[in-house]
C-alpha cells in the first residue's frame, strides 16, 4: 500500500496528517502488517494533553498489545470512536483510519518527522 | 497431505462430548445422603429471604455420566505426562511422581492451616527448610513463600524496592524494562505505581549498557530483569549493569523466571541481584495448574529484609517454628497463611531428591538439550541472535515467512505431529518468534522425534506452503477462528443457543 506523501511518520510507525492547527493521527499499513488482525483498539478521553512521545492509547492484535506514541505534542478534540466498534478497519485501510484528532501545540513540530519516503527506507531497513 | 512423517501421533476414536448442561435430565442425581442423625433445622427460618428453592440451570446427571463427561473432556488435553511439551518461556518439566507421592503423606495432605503452631512444626519445618535451600540456591540473604505466582512474586519485589527506597525519603518515579521482557514486568511496575522505561536490547540482545547508563539517574527505582533474558541469553555483563544502578541508588530487580538456566553453576546473589522472585512451577517441577496454585517466593538482600511481608518464619529460643506478625517496616501480608504450602512440599522433595549435584546436572541437561535443537534445526530455521543459547533457543519464520507461513503456521502444523506447539511470537523483540524450551526432563529420542518433525515443516513448508497454512488435520476441530474469537467473544452457554444449534 502506498504511503501518502502529505503524511509524516514516526520510528514507531504512527503517521499524522497535519491541516493547519489540527491533524489525525494513526497506524501505518506496515504496523497492522506486522500486528496481524487487530481486535481492540484502546483510544484516549477527549481533551486529554499529550506530549510528543506519550502513549496515548493501545491497539491489541492477536498476537500482542502495542502501545500508541503521539507524534507531536497536543490536545485530543476528538476520536474515532468507530474503530471500537470495527478495529478490522485499521487492517483494511490503515491510512484512512484515523484514531485521534490533535489540537497541535505547534504545527511545525510534525515537520521534523519521517517523510513517506524517508519511512519506507526505515522499514526496509528495519526488515 | 502426507502424514507420512508423522511417528509420534495418530488418528484414533475418542468420544464426542457435549456440555454437562447439553446432559441434564430433571431429578437425576449423583448423590444420596445418609439419614439424618441430628435434628432438623427450618433452614427457610434460618435464612429468611436468603433461602433458595430453585437453583437456577444447574445440570443433574447420574455418577456415571459425570464421571463419563469429565474423562471424556480429559482424552482431549495434551499434556507432558502425554508428550513433550516445548513452550519456551514457561518451563514445562515433568512433575516427578516422588513429588505427589510425598504431598499426599496423611500428615501434610491432612493439615489444615489454622492448626496450632506447637501441632504444625513438621510443616513449618518443610518451610523452614524449603527457604533455606532456596535462600543458598540463589546467594540471598531472606525469603517469603507466600507469593502465589511469579507475577505475584514480582509485585511483592518491587513494592519490597519501594519501601525501602520510601525509608530512605523517595520511592522514585520510574522502572527500565528491556524490550525482550515478559509482559508481566512493565504491569507489575504500573501497578506499583512507576512510571515504566523501555531499555532497548543491543545487537547480541543483550542489554545495552551505554544506553542504560544514559537512562539511569535518581528519578530511577531499579531493574527488572529476567536473566538469561527470554532469548534465552545471559546478560554476561550483569555486575556491571548492578553497579550502574548502584552507582545512583537504584536496585536490580531480578525475574527468576530462567532460574532453571542457572541453579548449581552461579547466583544471583553473588552477582549484584538486590531481590528476586523463583517460580516454583517452573525452576523446582511444581505443576502448571490451569489457573491453580503456583507459588513465586521472593528472596531479597539483608537491607530489604525488614520489608518482607509479614508473618515471617522465625525460630524460637526453644528450637520450635513459629511466625512473627510483629514487622512495623513490613509491606503487609500478600497472600493468607504462608502461601501455596502444596507447592512448597512438592519444591522440597524435588530439591532433596535430586540434591546439590543432582540440581546442577538438570541445568546442564537443559542447557545441553536447548543447543541440540539449535544446532539441529539452525539452516532449516533462521536465528536471529548467534549469541549462546542456555537453556532455550528463538528461531525466527524469516525463511518460512518468504513463502507465506508465518510461526502460527508452523506451531499449528507441529500439532499434527503429536507436539504441543512451541511459544508464538515471543519475546517481541523478534519478529515471528518460534521459541522453544526442551526442559532437561526430555530424552534424545523425543528431541530427535521434535527435531524431524520440525525438519518436515520446513520442508513442507517450502514444498507445500497452503497445506501448512491451513493446518491442524489431525485435530478434533480443524483451525479455528482467533480473531472471530476475540472480537466476537461468546462467554456464555445459553439454553437457547443449544436448542438452535440442534435445529
Amino acid at each position: 500500500m502506498a504511503y501518502p506523501n502529505d503524511y509524516r511518520y514516526t520510528k514507531e510507525h504512527e503517521w499524522i496528517q497535519v491541516k493547519g492547527n489540527t491533524a489525525l493521527v494513526g497506524i501505518t499499513d506496515h504496523a497492522q502488517e506486522s500486528l496481524g488482525d487487530i481486535v481492540f483498539v484502546e483510544l484516549p478521553k477527549v481533551g486529554a494533553q499529550l506530549k510528543k512521545g506519550d502513549t496515548f492509547g493501545t491497539v491489541e492484535s492477536v498476537k500482542a498489545v502495542s502501545d500508541l506514541y503521539a507524534p507531536a505534542s497536543g490536545k485530543v478534540v476528538e476520536i474515532n470512536g468507530d474503530l471500537t466498534q470495527s478495529p478490522e478497519n485499521i487492517n483494511k485501510d490503515a491510512h484512512g483510519s484515523w484514531m485521534v484528532k490533535l489540537e497541535l501545540a505547534d504545527a511545525k513540530e510534525a515537520d521534523s518527522l519521517l517523510s513517506s519516503a524517508d519511512y519506507e527506507t526505515y522499514i526496509k531497513e528495519e526488515q | 497431505m502426507s502424514d507420512k512423517d508423522i511417528k509420534k501421533a495418530t488418528r484414533h476414536v475418542n468420544q464426542n462430548e457435549g456440555l454437562i448442561f447439553e446432559r441434564s435430565s430433571p431429578g437425576k442425581k449423583a448423590y444420596r445422603l445418609a439419614p439424618l442423625d441430628v435434628p432438623e433445622v427450618d433452614y427457610k427460618k434460618v435464612l429468611g429471604a436468603a433461602a433458595r428453592e430453585d437453583l437456577g440451570n444447574m445440570p443433574e446427571v447420574s455418577e456415571m455420566e459425570i464421571i463419563r463427561h469429565f474423562t471424556r473432556l480429559s482424552t482431549w488435553n495434551y499434556a507432558i505426562d502425554l508428550g513433550m511439551y516445548p513452550l519456551g518461556s514457561c518451563t514445562m518439566k515433568y512433575n516427578p511422581r516422588v513429588n505427589e507421592v510425598v504431598a499426599r503423606l496423611y500428615g501434610l495432605a491432612e493439615a489444615h492451616p489454622y492448626q496450632p503452631e506447637k501441632i504444625s512444626q513438621g510443616a513449618l519445618r518443610i518451610m523452614k527448610t524449603l527457604s533455606e535451600a532456596l535462600i543458598e540456591i540463589t546467594g540471598m540473604d531472606a525469603i517469603t513463600l507466600q507469593p502465589a505466582a511469579g507475577a505475584h512474586g514480582e509485585m511483592t519485589g518491587i513494592l519490597l524496592m519501594r519501601a525501602f527506597l520510601q525509608s530512605k525519603g523517595n520511592p522514585r518515579k520510574k522502572i527500565l524494562i528491556p524490550d525482550s521482557a515478559h509482559g508481566t514486568n512493565p504491569a507489575t511496575a504500573a501497578i506499583c505505581g512507576y512510571a515504566v522505561e523501555n531499555l532497548k536490547s543491543n545487537a547480541h540482545g543483550m542489554v545495552d549498557i551505554s544506553a542504560l547508563a544514559a537512562q539511569m539517574n535518581e528519578d530511577v527505582a531499579g531493574l527488572m530483569l529476567t536473566n538469561p533474558n527470554t532469548l534465552g541469553i545471559f546478560e554476561q555483563e550483569i555486575h556491571k549493569i548492578a553497579d550502574i544502578l548502584h552507582e545512583k541508588g537504584g536496585l536490580l530487580y531480578m525475574d527468576g523466571a530462567n532460574m532453571n538456566a542457572l541453579v548449581g553453576k552461579t547466583r544471583p546473589g553473588d552477582f549484584g541481584v538486590d531481590v528476586m522472585h523463583l517460580n516454583l512451577h517452573k525452576t523446582f517441577s511444581t505443576p502448571h495448574g490451569g489457573g491453580g496454585p503456583g507459588c513465586g517466593p521472593v528472596a531479597c538482600k539483608k537491607f530489604l529484609e525488614p520489608f518482607l511481608p509479614q508473618p515471617v518464619m522465625v525460630e524460637k529460643a526453644d528450637g520450635t517454628l513459629g511466625f512473627d506478625y510483629n514487622r512495623p517496616q513490613s509491606v503487609g501480608r500478600v497472600r493468607m497463611f504462608y502461601g501455596n504450602f502444596g507447592m512448597h512440599v512438592r519444591a522440597l522433595a524435588y530439591i532433596l531428591a535430586n540434591g546439590p549435584d543432582g540440581l546442577r546436572q538438570t541445568t546442564e541437561d537443559a542447557v545441553l538439550n536447548a543447543n541440540y535443537i539449535r544446532k539441529k534445526l539452525e539452516g532449516d530455521y533462521e536465528l536471529p541472535y548467534k549469541s549462546a543459547s542456555m537453556h532455550e533457543v528463538v528461531f525466527s519464520d524469516r525463511i518460512q515467512a518468504q513463502k507465506g507461513v508465518k510461526t502460527g503456521d508452523i506451531a499449528k502444523r507441529l500439532i499434527d505431529y503429536g507436539f504441543h506447539p512451541y511459544t508464538v511470537s515471543f519475546p517481541l523483540v523478534v519478529h515471528g518468534a518460534l521459541m522453544i524450551e526442551p526442559t532437561e526432563s526430555e530424552s534424545l529420542e523425543e528431541l530427535n522425534l521434535l527435531v524431524d518433525a520440525m525438519k518436515s515443516i520446513a520442508r513442507e513448508a517450502e514444498e507445500d506452503p497452503e497445506m501448512v497454512k491451513n493446518a491442524p488435520y489431525m485435530t478434533r476441530v480443524s483451525r479455528l477462528d482467533e480473531t472471530a474469537a476475540a472480537r466476537k467473544p461468546v462467554l456464555r452457554w445459553r439454553p437457547a443457543q443449544a436448542q438452535s444449534a440442534s435445529e
